[in-house]
């Protein structure tokens, strides 16, 4: 059973109340070091089986048809979770573009 | 003169807006999310609610509802279509009409009588106002900012395509952060009509701020009521 990550974004013009919300509450719990929140939206397709390149080219469609608005968001990465579920990258196909992906730390 | 309503899962405001075409001498027929048929309206209200929760963004998967397959051609061929707030967010959703909504710009749900000018009088769903009127209806929505792109923006603005602008407060503030103040939209052919306050729920003495709401309905009614005889 594999999975394919779509990561969507506010476009950077577009304001962004509720990061601008999470953004404000950082500095009362003593997190003053950030200057802006901007929130996005994570989606997990899954499939039987590996993911094929049919499934990530479906993937992509279906991010910029339903999970996107092209008018406001952009698509960010489309791409293979690999099996070790904490999101640590495999790096295949897709979007990704390096970016974002160093939340192999802590929690 | 039939005008269809649709409901969707989360729709709130389809009966009152069915009441007011009822009201202003319409017959009002009801439309189901999960039918492709439009029963033969002479013209459609996506009312307002929360369609499927607002989940994933506002009017993103009531866009998709099967009523939509059915919607979407017919508006393109020139059925009068008219967006109340959530209604709105469906028709951007859509692309019947540019732009989006996002989150009030103060991040608070809003519920205000609001003054309005009508800027286009001259759409499927405004022709009994006069340009520069003022009127007052209802408000009442967490995500009404519109924002669309300059060039877009630009467009609206320079082929009459912004029909209803908020009048700003004593700051020149507009309720929801909306870009140039836009409340409500038309498409170029001028049959479809979006906007984020609710019509529908002045139309009676006794109930909201005003009767301002009956012209829009009017104006559809009377407008149908023409083109048949003309045909």
């Amino acid at each position: 059973m594999g999975s394919i990550v779509v990561d969507v974004m506010l476009k950077p013009e577009i304001l962004d109340p509720q990061g601008q919300a999470v953004g404000g509450a950082l500095p009362r719990l003593g997190f003053d070091g950030f200057t802006d929140v901007r929130q996005g939206k994570r989606f997990v397709l899954t499939v039987d089986g590996d993911v094929t390149d049919e499934h990530l080219t479906a993937a992509r469609e279906a991010a910029e048809t339903l999970l996107s608005n092209p008018v406001i968001e952009d698509v960010v990465s489309v791409r293979v979770l690999d099996g070790s579920e904490d999101g640590s990258e495999d790096g295949a196909e897709g979007g990704a573009d390096g970016k974002g992906e160093s939340e192999d730390g802590e929690q | 003169m039939r005008i269809g309503v649709v409901t969707f899962p989360g729709s709130l405001d389809d009966r009152d807006a069915a009441r007011a075409v009822r009201e202003c001498g319409g017959e009002a027929v009801a439309l189901w999310h999960g039918d492709a048929d439009l029963k033969g309206v002479d013209a459609v209200i996506l009312p307002g609610g929360f369609s499927y929760g607002d989940y994933l963004r506002c009017g993103a998967i009531a866009r998709f509802a099967p009523v939509m397959d059915a919607l979407v051609p017919a508006a393109k061929g020139g059925l009068p279509v008219l967006g109340i707030c959530n209604g709105f967010q469906v028709l951007t959703e859509s692309h019947l009409l540019p732009g989006a909504l996002i989150r009030n710009d103060h991040r608070k749900f809003n519920c205000v009588d609001q003054r309005l000018v009508v800027e286009n009088a001259s759409t499927a769903w405004t022709s009994d106002f006069e340009a520069g009127q003022e009127i007052t209806i209802v408000l009442k929505n967490g995500e009404g900012g519109y924002v669309a792109d300059e060039r877009t923006l630009d467009e609206l603005e320079g082929e009459g395509r912004v029909v209803f602008r908020y009048v700003t407060d004593a700051e020149g503030r507009n309720p929801n952060g909306s870009y140039r103040d836009i409340a409500g939209i038309t498409n170029a052919r001028g049959n479809v009509v979006g906007l984020m306050p609710h019509p529908e729920h002045a139309v009676e003495a006794g109930y909201g701020p005003s009767l301002d709401g009956r012209g829009f309905f009017t104006s559809i009614i009377t407008q149908t009521l023409e083109s048949a005889a003309n045909a």
